[in-house]
């Protein structure tokens, strides 16, 4: 049960009910989708650029919580960043859930991402954490193609 | 992960002795997360009894060598041992001789063989091939496949609300051009049973060849192939107890002979110039290449392991546990099954409201419990239920009431963490 506690954490359970900036955008710069088939997560990453500056980001979609939670969470964090610090939280998100981060002083830099860090228990489920990171990599670089993770 | 042995002790007063079956299988008495491993994916694939694991064992010990050809002792040991599985299942699917028994990878491989030879040969530019819309995709891509090579077009049976065929609507479908049917016995991903007999004698009132996907069927029930009277019938042996990597082709000898070989190599030859090749006789003429011995001798131990079950017994037991399972889930008001013909065999396929079935299935993993979560390999069944994914629990005959039990806890605990 604790290994699930920290899988399913409060925060993660509620970015999955009540998801941020979960709508379309119509005068979205740029939208890309992002679908892992094998799961069903299937969403869709708005993004609106101001210069450097990542004005406005929203998501549509659905799938599992893990996926919801990250894609919301990755919204909430994003808005407002430059591209080379949504850059740099895409990779410090990466290395959590995928274990790579070292002590716990690290953790504690990474604010609301370290609710995720309990996915790296669970091997199968770091595609879910990661896809809406990923599409929203590729909306940074206006990029067409559909993101899959699996 | 953790895994240690233990020994369950299962207490179900029937016909059936669940309890002595169980001893047969060792990985039922380990644990998985500290709990003991409640094993519900056997759609997916069937655990083995020791008996099979020993011939697999006592093959590699005592009588491994190439078959056929050999003159040396035990290349005859080892050929003896591979066609010995062979007679047993010529038996076991009541086949009219071993000639019509093809050994192939798997049930996946069994219908490529069937896609690409007999579509070479008879289906053409403006023919029709049938399947339905209740198909794992191993028996939808290759005759999606074979029908762009040749210009033929694939159409599909409907299904209802229930997860059955409709049958007025299939054989609509089925004319002239229609060369050939193929649909499943049993759905994996609905475990319905569908009315194969019927589906059979509809496409032979216009002369076309039938080929019904058995991997479902052949873990719950027996199957005669003079009964079914099909014109090809595969399925696997992992998912009715024995070795990965080994299934059958049972094909009708008239329509095996007139098909052209699927692959080329050793053993299907008789005699080989750079001028011209002749073929060999069924039915090592779609046996290309060193077979998989060790699995086939695997194979035959499980026929022997399920020839001593009685089976009219299994599959009541099976239809109560069913029952007992359908009735135990759908009385969680949160829980809904995807599936729900009168005739279904060991598998339900279900969603828990406002939870995705990958939640469900890693809060019941910690709990020792697996069931398999996704599309099942069947994504049309998904899009016409308008479900992304759902979570399936399996049953074979060593499954048990408690475990379904097990199951319902876990799904309140899914309830409880996702409120």
């Amino acid at each position: 049960m604790s290994e699930l506690k920290t899988l399913y954490q409060e925060m993660i359970l509620d970015h999955n009910k009540n998801p941020r900036n979960f709508r379309a955008m119509e005068d979205a710069d740029r939208s890309v989708e992002g679908y892992n088939p094998l799961c069903g997560d299937h969403y869709t990453v708005y993004m609106k650029m101001d210069g450097e500056m990542v004005k406005d980001i929203s998501f549509t979609g659905a799938g599992c919580a893990i996926s919801k939670a990250s894609a919301s969470v990755m919204s909430a964090m994003v808005k407002g960043k430059t591209r080379a610090q949504a850059e740099k939280l895409f990779e410090q998100f990466h290395q959590l859930v995928t274990g790579e981060v070292g002590g716990e002083n690290h953790i504690e830099e990474l604010g609301k991402l370290a609710a995720f860090s309990g996915v790296s228990e669970f091997p199968a489920r770091v595609k879910c954490a990661i896809l809406a990171w990923h599409t929203m990599k590729s909306a940074l670089e206006a990029k067409a193609e559909t993101v899959t993770t699996e | 992960m953790s895994i240690a042995t233990d020994i369950a002790t299962p207490a179900v007063a029937s016909k059936f002795d669940v309890a002595r079956i169980r001893k047969d299988f060792p990985i039922l008495h380990t644990k998985v997360h500290g709990k003991p491993l409640v094993y519900l994916d056997n759609a997916a694939t069937s655990q083995k009894p020791q008996s099979v694991i020993d011939a697999l064992a006592r093959y590699y010990k005592e009588q491994n060598s190439n078959v056929h050809r050999g003159v040396h002792f035990l290349s005859g040991f080892a050929t003896e041992a591979y066609e010995e599985t062979r007679k047993k299942i010529t038996r076991y699917i009541n086949a009219a001789s071993e000639r019509e028994v093809i050994f192939v990878r798997g049930t996946t491989e069994g219908v490529n063989l069937v896609a690409q030879s007999f579509g070479k040969k008879f289906i053409g530019k403006g023919d029709e091939a049938v399947i339905s819309a209740l198909e794992h995709h191993s028996n939808i891509v290759p005759w999606q496949m074979v029908c762009d090579e040749r210009g033929a077009t694939l159409r599909v049976a409907p299904i209802n609300d229930d997860g059955e065929i409709i049958v007025e609507e299939y054989a609509k479908l089925l004319n002239a051009k229609t060369k050939i049917v193929a649909f499943a016995h049993v759905s994996n991903a609905l475990g319905t049973v569908n009315p194969v007999k019927e589906m059979i004698a509809l496409a032979h009132d216009h002369g076309i060849p039938v080929l019904i996907d058995g991997a479902q069927a052949l873990p719950h029930m027996r199957v005669d192939m003079q009964d079914l009277d099909c014109d090809f019938y595969t399925f696997s042996s992992h998912k009715m107890f024995g070795p990965t990597g080994v299934g059958v082709l049972y094909g009708k000898e008239k329509l095996l002979n007139a098909m052209p070989p699927y692959q080329g190599g050793g053993d299907m030859i008789r005699s080989v110039t750079f001028e011209k090749t002749t073929y060999n006789d069924l039915p090592y003429k779609f046996e290309a290449g060193t077979p998989n011995i060790a699995d086939v001798v695997g194979f035959g131990a499980a026929i022997d392991y399920l020839n001593n079950l009685d089976f009219p017994a299994i599959e009541s037991y099976e239809h109560d546990l069913l029952a007992y399972a359908t009735e135990v889930l759908t009385s969680n008001k949160r829980v809904r099954i995807i599936g729900t013909s009168k005739h279904k065999a060991g598998v339900i396929s279900f969603v828990v409201d406002g939870v995705h079935a990958h939640d469900v299935g890693t809060i019941v993993d910690s709990e020792g419990i697996a069931v398999r979560t996704g599309h099942h390999c069947a994504m049309p069944v998904m899009e016409r239920f308008k479900v992304a994914a759902t979570a399936r629990a399996s049953f074979a005959f060593y499954n048990t009431k408690e475990e379904v039990d097990a199951l319902a806890r876990g799904i309140n605990k899914v309830i409880e963490v996702f409120g």
